[in-house]
């Protein structure tokens, strides 16, 4: 009893400390004074303004777009490069799972001014594009290291078995492989979702003129005094997902639900 | 598994939903071609920007900096192609050096020539001895700016700043040459110099005061002083009138030891990719009208004479904050380029003192 | 044969975006502004200012990494001793904080961690003493413990879930009690969570420029910082880069020490 007691309040503790910033950004997004300090009233105004403030939009636009565009391009290579990879000997298997990890574990700094320098190199012209290419560089990892896993516990006979009754390689694959290392790939796809969104460093060093991620747009407005549509964003964002959350979860399914395995 | 289905799919919908609402396709370049600018974060009235996109038919794709050093290596490496830049003196100089701007042909730019005054092209040559790369946008001080509910004495001196009084309520710049301008100024040397030993001067003395310094930052300065957050604050003259109007309590001030004049001028990049696009637009600026609707937005002084004529507040119009009459001050000064080396000196400097 | 060909976008990719690039931050690092090699560079961490740097970066991402760790292990505890339907809630509410803006989010505790800020005013109107503790390195480890929470809680986590509940049984048959249990069982069965865990708080703990800018007051200087401002603002790619290449070393050591305390790779973020 007692430790359930002390359970709840660690956790309520912890709870505080997530999410005291959030609800401090949710309050100031109805803050009618412009400046963090003081409060100046209840207003909605912030909400019309963002709807009315194009540059915003089109940083979150650009955000959604690239967040989208690289996860998929990156759960497809990656996926494929799983299939590759099982057939794979031992040592280039290792090999190529170290290279894999390389974006995951060197510093953002590092991969942002490294993709620079070869986008210099290379001569291309800074834009959407070469954030296209950044962002499915590090997204990759995060697909194979979801799906390898789930490949390997997969029985090998399985795939054989369907190829002996007279399916083709293809067909195959995705009636009998797919469905078991689905759960691989869509987790992969989520944290592809979520590391591109919130990317700031990476997109930093390898953007071009007049595109600008919310991240960056936030980074230059922080020195100037952030514009308090930003806030109003970061709520409606906020509830959006937690909306979805709430919904899904109340939405009848297996009992294993969830991101973790 | 299903659960992470269905969340994905509400996902995908979402954000598809999402792109739908913000539109796509917004970039289409306007019919008659476009121009890239690449200006100071909040140094311009949207509004101008688009008025000339409907007068011209001229798309404006608009990057904002925080710094001129940051500014500088991406002009350098020439990925991001601007056409219109708009640098601090001593950088249209490095800019000069290195062979990165374009001559400006004033024929093609009649609000430049006749609208701005005769005395900033004249100060200007201070970086641009033939006056044929800039276009003087605008210019200020660098002052201390004060609560006068939290400081008693009266300031008149960058001395202040080092005031054990004011510990954790000082403010500095977060910017290598204007934190060693204050520093020199106050040990009785030239922001300009390339001497060692008056340097390393300098650095000691920002080394002594960082105990006292409560953050060293750029343009929050005035958020934190309109909020109290701190008792003194080095800041551009632009943004003391703003903060004046928004906390009564603030006054600015330049200290008796000097300080340094500056000048941000529009400047045209020597590969520009939209020449004539480059030349409509910062003529446009230039325009009495537009140039007033920037200097009532931006609150930074503007060396457009015949906007200033119009201006109709006459407290604003004479202040001294916004339109200082320099000749009562001595030791101001204009930042030069230090070259390469010079750079060098005073970045290591000023890591030396960040790292104390 | 088909099956390897599938793989080759992904090893194309591999060699011109992850090895490339490297190799490019290695050229520079090791060359001076024309062009010889030089190691002045990378030696150059040994400078003063640039070894504080480092020193101050190790000290403050130790620190956090370990209170992450102290915070995460009882919480994915709890977490695991909850019920199936519950348990994947409070997963996702521990995950949610990290779909707000990371800028935003620490930018958030600069809010309410000013002089006048939210923390102060409620401990004002307490009659309790003020809390400064922005602008200092206390706020910065504050705010790489508050971003990184949820990389240390999720490995561990998962760790934990798969231990097998047969085998704790089994201990407690056979007479362990419940802290045997832990110590012998848990502890070490979790272990490449633990492992995972520490490499994703870790190392962008050690090279974070953001939270120390933001949070710092941008009067301590991380290791972090200084290679941003050699590229952003000094100009000095090839200072930058062989300070980067320092830095690489760190990571490595990470990936050496995860691969011996964690051989068949069990511990995953995911």
């Amino acid at each position: 009893m007692m430790k359930t007691t002390l359970q709840k309040i660690y956790m309520g503790l912890i709870f505080l400390f997530l999410y005291a910033p959030i609800a401090t950004l949710m309050v100031l997004s109805f803050n009618a004074s412009k400046t963090r300090a003081k409060w100046g009233g209840f207003t909605l105004k912030w909400y019309q303004a963002l709807f009315r403030n194009s540059d915003i939009l089109n940083a979150l636009r650009n955000t959604l777009l690239i967040a989208l565009v690289s996860s998929i391009a990156a759960t497809v290579i990656g996926t494929a490069a799983c299939i590759s990879i099982m057939s794979l000997k031992k040592k280039s298997r290792t090999i190529i799972i170290g290279i894999t990890n390389i974006p995951m574990l060197n510093a953002e700094i590092v991969t942002g001014i490294s993709l620079m320098l070869l986008f210099l190199s290379l001569g291309l012209r800074f834009g959407l594009g070469t954030i296209l290419l950044s962002h499915i560089t590090f997204c990759i990892p995060y697909v194979i290291l979801s799906v390898m896993p789930r490949m390997q516990h997969l029985s090998p006979y399985t795939y054989e078995a369907a190829l002996d009754l007279g399916a083709g390689p293809v067909s195959g694959f995705f009636k009998v492989v797919f469905p078991d290392i689905l759960p691989g790939v869509l987790s992969g796809f989520l944290m592809s979702f979520t590391m591109s969104l919130d990317d700031f460093i990476i997109t930093h060093f390898t953007k071009g003129a007049g595109i600008d991620t919310l991240s960056t747009k936030i980074y230059t407005e922080v020195k100037k005094g952030i514009k308090p549509e930003m806030y109003a964003l970061s709520t409606l964002i906020f509830v959006t997902v937690l909306i979805l959350l709430i919904l899904v979860n109340k939405a009848p399914g297996k009992e294993k639900g969830g991101v973790s395995k | 598994m299903k659960k992470l289905s269905v969340l994905l799919t509400a996902l995908t919908l979402t954000a598809a939903s999402g792109l739908a609402l913000t539109g796509c396709g917004s970039s289409s370049a306007g019919e008659n071609g476009e121009v890239i600018v690449y200006n100071w974060g909040e140094y311009i009235d949207p509004d101008t920007i688009t008025m000339f996109e409907e007068e011209t038919g001229i798309k404006v794709i608009y990057d904002e900096y925080e710094t001129n050093e940051i500014m500088y290596p991406k002009v350098e490496a020439g990925a991001a192609s601007y056409d219109v830049v708009c640098p601090s003196d001593y950088m249209i100089q490095k800019m000069i050096e290195n062979d990165l701007l374009s001559e400006l042909n004033f024929d093609n730019m009649p609000n430049a020539r006749d609208n701005i005054g005769k005395q900033y092209y004249e100060q200007s040559r201070e970086f641009d001895p033939e006056n044929k790369y800039a276009v003087p946008y605008c210019f200020g001080t660098v002052g201390i700016l004060y609560n006068k509910t939290m400081v008693e004495e009266p300031v008149d001196s960058w001395s202040i700043l080092w005031d054990e009084k004011y510990a954790g309520n000082i403010l500095m710049q977060d910017s290598v040459r204007d934190a060693f301008m204050v520093a020199l100024k106050l040990d009785g040397y030239s922001m300009n110099t390339l001497d060692p030993a008056q340097l390393e001067e300098a650095k000691n003395t920002l080394i002594e005061q960082k105990p006292l310094v409560q953050a060293y930052v750029i343009d929050q300065v005035r958020d934190k002083m309109i909020g109290g957050e701190a008792a003194l604050g080095v800041i551009y003259s632009g943004e003391a009138l703003y903060t004046k109007a928004e906390n009564e309590d603030l006054e600015y001030v330049i200290p008796k030891e000097g300080t340094n004049v500056w000048i941000d001028s529009w400047v045209i990049l020597k590969d520009a990719p939209n020449k004539e696009n480059a030349e409509a637009f910062i003529d446009f600026m230039c325009r009495a009208d537009v140039a007033l609707k920037n200097f009532e937005y931006i609150t930074y002084s503007t060396p457009n004479m015949a906007a200033r004529d119009l201006i109709e507040d006459d407290a604003l119009k004479n202040s001294p904050v916004a339109f200082p009459d320099l000749s009562n001050y001595s030791n101001l000064e204009t930042f030069h380029y230090l070259g390469s080396d010079g750079d060098e000196l005073y970045n290591n400097l000023w890591k030396e003192v960040k790292s104390n | 044969m088909k099956k390897k060909l599938l793989g080759l976008p992904y090893y194309l990719w591999c060699l011109i975006f992850i090895l490339a690039p490297l190799c490019m931050v290695f050229y520079y690092g090791l060359t001076d502004k024309n062009g010889i090699f030089t190691f002045q560079n990378v030696s150059a961490i040994s400078s003063p200012e640039h070894l504080k740097a480092l020193l101050l970066a190790l000290v403050l991402s130790l620190i956090a990494t370990f209170i992450c760790l102290l915070l995460s292990y009882p919480l994915s505890m709890i977490l695991c001793g909850m019920k199936k339907g519950q348990n994947s809630l409070m997963v996702f509410i521990f995950i949610l904080p990290m779909w707000m803006n990371f800028l935003l989010r620490t930018l958030a505790w600069q809010t309410l961690l000013e002089k006048t800020g939210v923390i102060n005013n409620i401990l004002s109107f307490l009659h309790l003493p003020e809390l400064v503790i922005i602008n200092t390195p206390y706020a910065i480890v504050l705010g790489m413990v508050y971003n990184f929470l949820p990389f240390m809680v999720l490995p561990i986590y998962n760790s934990l879930a798969k231990i097998d509940e047969n085998v704790i049984q089994a201990a407690r048959d056979l007479g362990a009690n419940s802290i045997q249990v832990f110590l012998h069982i848990t502890l070490p069965l979790s272990t490449p969570g633990i492992i995972s865990g520490i490499t994703m708080v870790f190392v962008p703990a050690l090279t974070t420029f953001v939270i120390s800018k933001l949070l710092g007051g941008s009067k301590i200087l991380l290791i972090g910082n200084v290679i941003e401002e050699e590229f952003t603002q000094a100009s000095n790619w090839h200072l930058g880069s062989g300070l980067s290449i320092v830095l690489m070393l760190f990571i490595l050591i990470n990936m050496a020490l995860s691969a011996l305390f964690d051989k068949e790779g069990e511990g995953s973020f995911l």
